[in-house]
């Protein structure tokens, strides 16, 4: 699964995109800009643009309460995210849904979602969709490690495999579930788990693009030719708290400064091409610098935007009613 | 006079009537009667009408008091010669009640007409037949259209009635009651083609025609068209005499999917608002909700009334029609003018007073006399 | 137009909506029957019979048999509406909606407001209620109020064979979740009903008979039992206006209130729970609208605040009955 020069810059620039965009959230939560709370993606982006990279839109994802990342890298509006999680009323959801559930069905992305393992279930039905009307699209659930305890995607693993349906389980696991540790709350591994569903799984660096590019494609072109769904188990390290504002106490004192330091997935993504000789460094400071202006922009737009008007309260509950 | 004794039975008025309440007496018992005198008042779930005198003589018992309801079929009261002693009165009544029951009743009506279908020119289009003529050749029969939305139970009050002397079909048209809703296109002419189509299909060579409103203008448009076939038209509130016409009642009727919106759109229809009951409303919403009925009433509304008149006013074609025509209308008809009645002859229109666009429901029994009368003479 | 059981109206409805739109899937638990078993195909077409025969007409491939799984085959079917299809998805017993109800309440109701109007998701989930088959406190609850509390759920309660065939065509068409909810112990009730396809809009209260005394507003199972309550009266003089809501969410309030100011005294049936349950709620509409036209206090005829017991005896009392409605009716009177 050779990546050309373009895809490779364009992966660079949805890793970029999310991280930017994420640090931004940080840097404007705690100036307070921005209501209620959110759940940052920063340092896995890897995983969302490594296995995003190879749908489109006839293919659906759904997301996590942390789906800034999964929304950005499945080709939902920057700046339309940005006015959501601020609450404007040109929001990507006309500012009634926020952080948690930024959607955007056109393009696939069926929704962040405020409940740990509120996605696979539906996932299963996008799937379903698509196998009935004959689309060749595939589904993928992200869920992170909480969420793999959840019952709902168990259920879902097992009626993914009955219907033989095309969908592609992404368990995110960042050490954490909230402040619980996936080390204790998960009993088994995840790729033992899917091999007791007979569902084929892949274990993943998630700082690793490539590794990830590569195995996304394998499962979701067996997906598409009708061999049923698989499983990518990615271990990744968030950034920030597990939500803004957590102190992190849980964690060992400079887990994620060494992190940062030895394992961030742009930087490691930066050393492969470039000692590859595929991409020059001025090329990726260019899209760095690119990127930047177009979060700013998106920051200085939602700043300005105005709220949603209050006749909104009462819309949208219904097609009709 | 005769001594004959004749019994005041619940009559059955629409395919879904099952029981009657005899909600008031009209006259005395030792009241002479004529024939086609009002005796008493009788509510169905659908609408109330007067139960007239079968025949001349005396009322001799009032058998069910005002406010009960009874099976149809059942006793009401009896009628006879003043002559004929109150022994064979009692002694009738007893026999009649002895073998009348309910069951009995039940199963009679079951065994009654039913409505049944044809396929006319690739259309299932349903029907109901009432009558065998008294078995007299060369009796044409009756063939009633109904007019926009309506169907086959408008009749009600006139079919039996009309069937005592000739075979009485009563038919829905394409896009109504029973009939099939897809695939309805056109207005007049397209209907008038269903309804030879009908004809054919039964094998009816000529037969007389009674046109309710729209379906009023299909008599005409096929008696033009097939002048031999027709043996009179009888023309009911008719359309096709000239442009006018309520179009708030037709773009109402469409509309209407609720029952408040249904019961006020119906109300324009009867000289008595009061007429229209909740079953009546109910039944109409029930066509109303199948599927298909909404755009072939569009369909048919479009072609024939676009903006707002008529568009198939057919007076010029009255002369080409061979058979003679009468119109009866209710004075007071909200959705097409009396004065439309003015394109026939003086001596063919009849206008009666306390009727509306219904004027052969609410004044039924006037009504099927101006009809028998006409079709005896044509 | 022919007489046809609730049941079979039901199964009618879906067929009809089957073969319009290729869109329309079945799904839920035993929906077929047999699934991989090795007996016959179809064998049961649902626990009771609703779904037989759509299998063999319409292919393993719309009409799905589920594991026992209902949190991930109704999330199944609110993701797969949300993608394209129109699912009308079997919760068995509503009594299960305890395993799935994240899937309903917090997913299918909630997309079009969170995603700002821009999600459509037109599932149907049909599910079995009510009391009266001795099926005990698991098996014969009636949640449909729980479902009217949630803001973006339609709930639909038909009375009869005729309402559930144009209630569940109508659900199948309608653009926004739909829960349908089926009195098991109605199935066998026939009644006349056109044989063609027909809509009966949501938010339309049925009046089922009307009367100058008492307006009785009853759902589902119970609109039959206010009927036989208001024959029952009628005898004695009283007569009763019979309002049969048909959807709980939307609900024609207005006719309510029009009933109630035309007869001045309210009886609410209803079989579900009495604390926030429909009657409770109809009630309070009643009395914040209608109040100075009501000329009795309002009665509610509710089971007890209790589960639904096992014993013969005891599942008897606990139903609303013809008989208790029309005391409440004579008490209103008095």
């Amino acid at each position: 699964m050779q990546l050309n020069r373009e895809e490779l810059l364009q992966s660079y620039r949805t890793m970029c995109t999310i991280r930017e965009f994420e640090e931004r959230v940080h840097t404007e939560f705690s100036e307070g800009g921005i209501p209620g709370f959110v759940h940052l993606y920063a340092g896995e982006e890897a995983s969302a643009v490594g296995v995003c990279s190879h749908l489109d839109d006839r293919d659906n994802i759904a997301s996590t309460h942390r789906g800034h990342g999964h929304c950005i890298a499945k080709g939902c509006d920057v700046v339309g995210m940005m006015k959501e999680i601020f609450g404007r009323g040109d929001g990507l959801c006309g500012g009634k849904g926020g952080s948690m559930h930024i959607a955007d069905l056109s393009r696939g992305m069926m929704g962040a979602n405020g409940i740990v393992g509120g996605g696979p279930p539906l996932i299963c039905g996008a799937a379903l969709t698509a196998k009935t009307l004959k689309t060749g699209g595939v589904a993928v659930a992200f869920v992170g490690d909480g969420a793999s305890n959840q019952g709902t995607t168990l259920e879902s693993f097992n009626l993914a495999k009955v219907w033989n349906l095309p969908v592609i389980f992404v368990v995110e696991d960042n050490g954490y579930a909230e402040a619980t540790a996936s080390a204790w709350s998960v009993a088994g591994t995840q790729a033992k788990r899917a091999a007791a569903f007979g569902m084929t799984a892949h274990e993943l660096d998630g700082n690793d693009f490539f590794a990830i590019h590569q195995a996304a494609g394998e499962v979701i072109e067996r997906a598409r030719d009708g061999g049923g769904p698989s499983l990518l188990h990615v271990k990744l390290t968030r950034y920030f708290g597990h939500f803004e504002g957590d102190a992190m106490s849980y964690r060992a004192p400079g887990e994620v400064e060494t992190a940062r330091r030895e394992r961030d997935p742009l930087k490691f993504f930066r050393q492969r091409v470039t000692a590859a000789g595929l991409l020059e460094p001025a090329q990726l400071d260019g899209i760095e610098s690119e990127v930047r202006s177009l979060i700013d922009q998106s920051v200085s737009l939602s700043k300005s935007a105005p709220a949603p008007s209050p006749e909104r309260l009462l819309t949208d509950v219904y097609v009709s009613y | 006079m005769t001594s004959e004794i004749k019994a005041l039975a619940m009559p059955k008025w629409g395919l879904a009537m099952t029981e009657g309440a005899v909600t008031a007496w009209l006259v005395e018992e030792g009241a002479t009667l004529r024939e086609g005198d009002e005796i008493l008042e009788i509510e169905t779930t659908k609408i109330t009408n007067v139960y007239e005198s079968p025949a001349a003589g005396t009322l001799r018992r009032r058998v069910v008091a005002a406010g009960e309801t009874v099976p149809v079929g059942a006793l009401l009261g009896v009628v006879a010669d003043a002559s004929v002693p109150d022994t064979e009165i009692d002694a009738f009544v007893a026999r009649f009640q002895e073998e009348f029951s309910v069951e009995a009743a039940a199963s009679a009506e079951a065994a009654g007409p039913e409505p049944r279908f044809v396929d006319a020119g690739g259309q299932r289009l349903r029907y109901l037949v009432m009558g065998d003529g008294k078995g007299e050749e060369g009796v044409a029969p009756l063939v009633l259209i109904h007019g926009f939305g309506g169907d086959l139970n408008n009749w009600q009050f006139n079919q039996p009635m009309l069937a005592e002397d000739r075979p009485v079909y009563a038919l829905d048209l394409p896009g109504h009651g029973g009939s099939a809703k897809h695939g309805v296109v056109g207005g007049v002419p397209e209907l008038a083609r269903a309804v030879r189509d009908f004809l054919n299909a039964l094998g009816i060579q000529r037969a007389h025609l009674g046109g309710h409103s729209m379906g009023g203008a299909v008599a005409l448009h096929l008696a033009a068209e097939e002048p031999a076939r027709v043996a009179s038209v009888t023309l009911v509130c008719s359309a096709g005499l000239g442009h006018d016409i309520n179009i708030d009642y037709i773009e109402g009727f469409i509309a209407a999917d609720r029952r408040k919106e249904m019961k006020s759109v119906l109300e324009t229809l009867f000289a008595d608002a009061s007429l229209v009951s909740r079953d009546m409303v109910e039944e109409l919403l029930k066509y109303k909700r199948l599927d298909g009925v909404a755009s072939a009433l569009r369909a048919i509304a479009d072609a024939s009334f676009a903006d707002g008149r008529q568009s198939h006013v057919l007076v010029d074609r009255l002369e080409g029609v061979g058979a003679p025509v009468q119109a009866v209308w209710g004075a007071a008809d909200r959705i097409i003018p009396a004065a439309h009645a003015r394109t026939v002859p003086a001596e063919r229109r009849h206008v009666l007073d306390g009727a509306g666009h219904m004027v052969h429901m609410e004044k039924a029994g006037e009504f099927n006399r101006l009809m028998s009368d006409f079709m005896s003479m044509a | 137009m022919s007489k046809k059981s609730y049941r079979q109206a039901i199964n009618e409805a879906l067929a009809q909506e089957m073969r319009r739109d290729p869109t329309v899937i079945v799904m839920g638990e035993d929906n077929v029957g047999g699934m991989g078993a090795p007996g016959e195909d179809d064998a049961w077409g649902g626990v009771l019979g609703v779904t037989k025969g759509l299998m063999p007409e319409f292919g393993r491939d719309r009409v799905l048999d589920t594991p026992i799984t209902e949190s991930a085959f109704i999330g199944a079917a609110v993701g797969a509406a949300a993608t394209g299809l129109r699912p009308v998805a079997e919760l068995m017993f509503v009594d299960f909606l305890g395993v799935c109800f994240d899937q309903i309440f917090n997913q299918a109701a909630k997309f079009r407001y969170m995603f700002g109007g821009k999600a459509v998701t037109p599932v149907v989930i049909r599910t079995m209620y009510g009391a009266g088959f001795r099926a005990a406190s698991q098996h014969s609850q009636c949640l449909y109020p729980i479902f009217t509390h949630i803001p973006g759920l339609k709930v639909v309660v038909p009375s009869s064979a005729y309402e559930a065939k144009g209630l569940l065509i109508q659900s199948i068409r309608d653009n926004d979740p739909v829960i349908f909810l089926e009195h098991k112990v109605l199935y066998d009730e026939i009644e006349e009903v056109p044989d063609e396809p027909y809509t009966i809009p949501f938010g339309e209260a049925n009046l089922t008979r009307e009367g100058d005394h008492v307006t009785i507003v009853a759902l589902g199972r119970m609109v039959g039992f206010a009927n036989k309550a208001a024959d029952m009266l009628e005898k004695e003089g009283i007569t009763c206006t019979v309002v049969d809501p048909r959807t709980t969410s939307p609900l024609d309030e207005d006719t309510i209130i029009e009933a109630v100011e035309d007869t001045g005294r309210l009886v609410v049936v209803d079989e579900a729970s009495p604390r926030c349950g429909m009657a409770a709620d109809i009630s309070a509409l009643v009395a914040q609208s209608a109040f100075k036209a009501l000329k009795a206090p309002i009665l509610m005829v509710t089971p007890p605040h209790t589960p639904v017991p096992f014993a013969p005896e005891l599942e008897d009392a606990y139903i609303p009955t013809p008989d208790k409605i029309a005391d409440a009716v004579r008490r209103v009177m008095a």
